[in-house]
């Protein structure tokens, strides 16, 4: 080398160096411009994403009532006596409301016209008026102007008239088209915040189904995979990392770990009916079975990240503590741990955000039943929400549409605080110091 | 040229004969350590110690013994075992799972290898200052109050006070801290961050204080107060250096151990040393032949 460079009709090794900088130059912004070409890629995909969904998600967050003169009286209803619970409870609502749509619209007559008539507010809301009747019984006997809501075929063919341009009349017909447009000149109509969304379990009813029970579902079984991943992803990892001999049984152990961390999650969920409601006959469909098979697929996430967390712990530290005469738990405690947590805690909710939105292995253990009921504890059966996007995509009702987005974006406002949950725990943590 | 060829014999790789000006000794057939490897009151005694990691020896029949309040200081040639020989003294190699030590090591006539001899207590009797400062990322009161705490010295906040100042102020640190103990240790120069090791180390009141390149980091200002440092503390306790600066060997050890391929070549009180050598292998290394 040294030799060529020497000899006289060779260029200096400056020339050289200076020709191949410009086509080194050249290479490096190429190699720059590949990655921005992956985010651009990247960043126009998620943009797609989010305006598809909102754009069909967003009229979900918004609903429909109808203004109603309503006559309580105690007749039609069927009340003698207000303070019994039961009779308040049997009353026929439904028929108060029926008769104050009739009196709206006076010139319908026929039976099936009725029935369309009838069919323009929600079936839940003699339901509602029990609620407010139950809630206020000086209203009996008065005449009272209430709203309720429109009936979801009603509710959908109102955003879509309020949204200019094209009418999705849907299965509305033309004498209930006419109808609304009466009612909505009256200012009859009123668009709400839709409250019912977020407080309600599921329903056949899409104007009545909300996404509080998969919501609550969720939170009780990430609730469990926490508490159980976390502590038992940690001590695993501690064990392999501090304790654990190096020899062919903990390469096993390694091997596996990272192995199942690729299993598909549906073998979990097999895993999950074979042995908990299998061989121990838990029952199916709670958030508690949910998330124990849930800590069985996040456990390898956990135990790899806090391996690496415990790993990238300075020796220097280490040896400090034990050169002071700290024990082997007293170096772990006081200053593995507190260094590592902040990389254990992004394994951990990295890990989480992966579970919550986990649908197969929960299909299996049947958390995909319908289910009303807003669940209160781990052990009241309940659905989570992204097996609530799956149940809703699936319905033909077209105002399932619009909620299954809502669905979605709620499930994805879920990740998106998690992630900046986690990223906020780093900061904070590693702040310390 | 002439230490690589070392290496390589005492490896059994290679046995190159040396083409050196002076014809130094094969290393293999030195067995005996010359000078005064011995002395009376010695705090601790090493005798016949023999370090493996796996199947490679590093140290071979090394017999050492240090005195009390003194400062012994072991010099040699990079990668000669002198850090390896040191961190036996707190069992500091047990951490390394393929090392394994032979030999006896005693602290006050107790085996230190006896295997029911629990080691924290050892090591709150022998601690160490290491080579590259490692303060704790915590505040420097909770560097140096940390050893204290965990051998429970003190339940008594004010007592602990004390404690903290009085090691602070051995460490010669404690006016350039003391309006910020609650600062991050991490946050204090190189120099002022080994002198807080050094403070953490003292905390415990050891007997023994273990310190491998202590200055290799610093400047030399922070390394002269360390040097400085180091005479104050031989008064009250028992020091081994290990060091690559021959100057600093000279400045604060009463003996000072020349080591060379796992051997133990040469004892002898420093001032003999570095003026007049005994060994061979002595003289090339201190006059710079290599190293
Ligand atoms: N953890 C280890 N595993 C295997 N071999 C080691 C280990 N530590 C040290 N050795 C070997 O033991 C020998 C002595 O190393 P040691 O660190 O004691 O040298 P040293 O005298 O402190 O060198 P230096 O002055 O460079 O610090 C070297 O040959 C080294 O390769
Ligand atoms: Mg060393």
């Amino acid at each position: 080398m040294s030799s060529n460079t020497q000899s006289s009709n060779k260029p200096s090794t400056i020339d050289l160096v200076n020709k191949n900088l410009a086509k080194r130059y050249r290479a490096e912004k190429r190699f720059r411009g590949y990655g921005i070409a992956s985010i651009l890629f990247g960043l126009i995909c998620l943009v797609f994403l989010f305006t598809d969904i909102i754009g069909k998600g967003y009229t979900a967050f918004v609903q429909n009532y109808i203004q109603l003169e309503v006559q309580l009286d105690a007749d039609t209803l069927g009340i003698s006596d207000i303070n019994d619970p039961n009779q308040v409870a049997m009353a026929n609502y439904m028929g108060v409301i029926k008769r104050s749509l009739r009196e709206r619209f006076p010139e319908v007559t026929g039976r099936r016209d009725k029935r369309k008539l009838y069919a323009l507010v929600s079936n839940g809301s003699g339901f509602d008026l029990r609620k407010q009747m139950e809630a206020d019984p000086e209203i009996l006997g008065t005449t009272q102007s209430l709203w309720f809501m429109a009936d979801d075929d009603v509710d959908t063919y109102i955003k879509s008239y309020s949204k200019d341009g094209k009418v999705f009349t849907g299965r509305t017909d033309e004498m209930q088209q006419g109808w609304i447009a009466s009612l909505i000149e009256a200012d009859q109509v009123e668009s709400r915040f839709n409250t019912v969304f977020f407080q309600n379990g599921d329903s056949r009813e899409p104007e009545q189904a909300g996404i509080r029970g998969a919501i609550m579902g969720s939170l009780f079984t990430m609730l469990v995979t926490l508490l159980l991943s976390f502590p038992i992803g940690v001590a695993a990892a501690v064990y392999l990392e501090e304790y654990a001999p190096k020899n062919k049984w903990t390469d096993l152990i390694e091997v596996n770990i990272n192995n199942l961390a690729a299993v598909p999650s549906i073998i979990f969920g097999l895993l999950g009916v074979a042995i908990f409601i299998g061989m121990f006959g838990m029952p199916r469909s709670l958030p508690l079975v949910g998330g124990m098979v849930l800590t069985l697929m996040t456990l390898p996430t956990i135990i790899i990240s806090s391996r690496a967390a415990i790993k990238a712990v300075p020796p220097s530290i280490r040896e400090a503590a034990l050169g002071i005469g700290a024990s082997k738990m007293q170096m772990i405690l006081h200053h593995v741990l507190p260094l590592a947590m902040p990389g254990m805690l992004t394994g951990a909710i990295i890990g989480l955000a992966q579970a919550l939105g986990e649908t197969a292995p929960l299909l299996m253990i049947g958390m995909v039943a319908f289910i009303v009921d807003v669940p209160g504890g781990v052990t009241d059966p309940a659905t989570v929400l992204p097996v609530q996007i799956f149940l809703w995509s699936d319905s033909p009702e077209r105002a399932f549409v619009e909620r299954t987005s809502a669905a979605i974006m709620v499930l994805l406002g879920f990740l998106i605080v998690m992630n900046a949950l986690a990223v906020w725990l780093r900061k904070r943590l590693e702040r310390r110091w | 040229m002439e230490a690589t060829a070392n290496i390589e014999n005492a490896t059994g790789e290679k046995v190159e004969i040396m083409n050196d000006v002076v014809a130094q000794p094969n290393v293999d057939d030195i067995h005996e350590t010359v000078g005064s490897p011995f002395c009376e009151n010695a705090k601790m005694a090493m005798r016949d110690v023999q370090v493996y990691y796996g199947d490679k020896q590093a140290i071979f029949d090394v017999g050492l013994d240090i005195g009390k309040n003194e400062v012994v200081a072991m010099i040699g040639p990079s990668g000669c075992g002198k850090s390896t020989f040191l961190r036996c003294l707190n069992r500091m190699n047990d951490t390394i799972d393929i090392c394994r030590v032979e030999g006896s090591l005693k602290l006050e006539g107790q085996d230190i290898y006896d295997p029911k001899l629990d080691v924290v207590p050892l090591r709150a009797r022998v601690g160490m200052v290491f080579q590259k400062p490692n303060p704790f990322p915590k505040s420097i009161y909770d560097n140096v109050a940390y050893g204290p705490r965990i051998h429970g010295l003190t339940n008594r906040k004010a007592e602990l006070d004390e404690i903290v100042e009085t090691s602070l102020r051995k460490a010669s640190l404690w006016d350039e801290v003391k309006d910020r103990l609650q600062s991050p240790g991490t946050g204090l120069s190189g120099g002022q961050q080994q002198r807080l090791c050094i403070a953490r180390t003292i905390a415990v009141s050891p007997e023994v204080i273990l310190m491998d390149e202590p200055c290799s980091a610093l400047d030399p200002i922070a390394t002269a107060k360390i040097e400085e440092l180091i005479a104050e503390l031989s008064e009250n306790f028992t020091i081994a250096i290990v060091t690559h600066s021959m100057q600093q060997a000279a400045r604060v050890s009463n003996r000072t151990a020349y080591f060379h391929l796992g051997k133990l070549i040469e004892v002898n009180d420093t001032e003999k040393v570095f003026t007049n050598p005994e060994h061979e292998l002595t003289e090339a290394y201190i006059t710079g032949r290599f190293g």
